[in-house]
């Protein structure tokens, strides 16, 4: 047999893997010819559960809302249209999400999709770089007149996801083990996600709070952030939502826009 | 081929070969462990953690391996980096996995004879490749790579498997002495994968471990499998790291160990983790047969490399 037939074995062995339809490979075999059906099955299986279950670490809640055969069901489905394309399995999942919008036996849980992003966003705060937050001393040394030019860099770990849904309320009462009372689903709620040490914190941002710290993040200072968070909502704190982001760690450095 | 003779520029990195850690035994390091861990303080033997978990940029995982690596050697360990497949090797994990050694400085570092990546897609388990001169250079060339970056030489693992292919032209053991001759690499002996192995094709797992390298082993695993049946109806060993050793693969480990003297020996538990305390108790058995067999010296392979 040619050398590049022999360096053929993955692209063969591969395929079926993932898809059930597909026949055994042509070269694997059991010892002294035996049938390998049962025996590349233990592939396929290791390759299916695992996947699964990497999904339903990334993603507690989702399953603890879904069920464990709905979660296991969906996941299998999923991980067979996108399989995770890095080694890093703490970077898969990201397209749970998206999926979980289109998938029909979830529609009755329109809220699900946004949970599913709260905890993608607080793994990718998990394992995120470690940096120092901003000390609120910081601000307090800015005088008045030069407040609105501040620029913050963001704390690696720091996100936000915003929901049309109570999606904050609900990630928080399935994340535990407690008994989860009855929850109105249909106020919007959005998330900041940081780690300013150890922990991995989701508040609940005050209306206005989201648009403010997303135009904060990418680098607009501090007196557009404001003007858009007022646009967004007429009675937005900008004091308290300063302090309220600094304080949750968001940011690890602050300077004056022509500095 | 030879990483010893083609890497001029390495020999300024001492080389940590053979393995400086002795002959200890060590465990695998699971977070849920660490504050028992910690309360007893410092113990004799070594952590081994999958390289892959602390691949990430920062947060708890790095904290608990810094907290670990304090007061005991690390082995680092490696799942993912797809050695056996014939495609090259992803650059970027490569550079991650020698940020990591270089970080934490482990007394072993290790991969697996085996590939999980093909394509764009990373399948999450460790899969069986064909033994061919082909499969043997492309195996070579990767781990010559790996060695290259991490600046040592790699223990390579031998694997459980479940198939076997009718391409393949040589046995396993020549093909991990072929690579570990070619590379200069060490070769971390799995003899849970070496029973599970003889169990699920038929051979004798002391005619494999006569045949096996040991000069060259810098590591032993120990693991539990999981039983089921194959096509046939036939006993087909699982490994699935997910229970005690069994008595079998502990019976292989003490004649191993009687004839090639004692190697750091890890007790591999990765699912349905125990508490700390038992998995304490395999590793003091591994460590009670180790001592046992502290003053042997190690005999000659049986193919003379």
């Amino acid at each position: 047999m040619p050398l590049e037939q022999h360096l053929s074995f993955a692209a063969d062995f591969a395929p079926a893997l993932l898809d059930p339809t597909l026949t055994l490979p042509p070269d694997v075999t059991g010892p002294n010819g035996k049938p390998a059906g049962k025996r590349y099955n233990v592939y396929r299986n290791n390759v299916t559960v695992s996947l699964i279950d990497a999904l339903a670490a990334i993603y507690p809640a989702v399953l603890r809302i879904t069920g464990t055969d709905f979660f296991r069901a969906m996941a299998r489905i999923h991980i067979r249209s996108t399989p995770p394309t890095s080694p890093l399995l703490f970077e898969y999942g990201r397209d749970l999400p998206v999926f979980i919008e289109a998938y029909e036996h979830a529609r009755s849980l329109p809220w699900l999709a946004d949970v599913a992003r709260i905890e993608r966003a607080w793994l990718d705060a998990y394992h995120a770089a470690d940096a120092t937050p901003l000390s609120p001393a910081r601000l307090s040394a800015v005088t008045p007149d030069r407040l609105a030019d501040l620029v913050f860099t963001p704390h690696p770990a720091t996100r936000i996801v915003r929901s049309q849904f109570s999606a904050v309320t609900i990630f928080a009462a399935n994340r535990g083990t407690a008994p989860v009372e009855r929850i109105d689903a249909s106020t919007p709620e959005d998330a900041l996600i940081t780690r300013a040490g150890s922990d991995v914190v989701v508040r609940h941002l005050p209306p206005g709070g989201a648009v403010f710290a997303a135009c904060l993040m990418s680098g607009r200072p501090l007196g557009e952030a404001a003007a858009s968070a007022l646009d967004a909502c007429s009675g937005f704190d900008i004091a308290a939502n300063i302090a309220g982001m600094i304080e949750a760690g968001a940011f690890t450095s602050v300077t004056s826009g022509d500095a | 081929m030879s990483l010893a003779i083609r890497a001029g520029e390495s020999l300024a990195v001492p080389l940590r070969f053979p393995v400086p850690v002795g002959g200890v035994a060590g465990t695998s390091f699971k977070h849920e462990h660490l504050p028992a861990i910690l309360d007893a303080g410092r113990q004799r033997g070594f952590f081994e953690v999958h390289a892959e978990n602390y691949m990430g940029a920062g947060g708890p995982p790095h904290r608990a391996l810094e907290a670990i690596r304090r007061d005991h050697p690390i082995s680092v360990h490696g799942v993912c980096m797809s050695i056996g497949g014939p495609q090259p090797l992803d650059k970027a994990h490569l550079a991650r996995f020698r940020g990591l050694v270089a970080r934490y400085q482990p007394a072993l570092v290790s991969e697996h004879l085996a590939w999980s990546t093909h394509g764009t897609s990373f399948f999450n388990d460790l899969l069986p490749l064909p033994y061919t001169e082909a499969t043997l250079r492309c195996v070579c060339d990767h781990i010559d790579q790996v060695q290259e970056a991490v600046r040592r030489p790699l223990l390579l693992e031998n694997p459980s498997t479940y198939v076997a292919f009718r391409c393949s032209t040589m046995s396993e053991t020549d093909f991990i002495r072929g690579v570990a001759e070619r590379t200069g690499c060490g070769l971390l002996l799995d003899i849970n994968n070496v029973f599970v192995s003889a169990t699920n094709h038929g051979f004798s797992a002391l005619e494999y471990l006569a045949d096996f390298p040991l000069s060259r082993v810098g590591e032993i695993h120990l693991a539990g499998h999981a039983e089921e049946t194959d096509d046939e109806g036939k006993l087909l060993l699982i490994d699935s790291h997910d229970g005690p050793v069994a008595d079998a693969v502990w019976k292989l480990f003490e004649i191993v160990v009687k004839r090639y003297g004692p190697v750091p020996t890890l007790i591999e538990w990765d699912s349905k983790i125990p508490d700390w305390p038992v998995l304490q108790a395999e590793a003091a058995a591994a460590q009670t047969i180790l001592d046992r067999h502290q003053s042997t010296a190690p005999a000659e392979d049986r193919h003379a490399a």
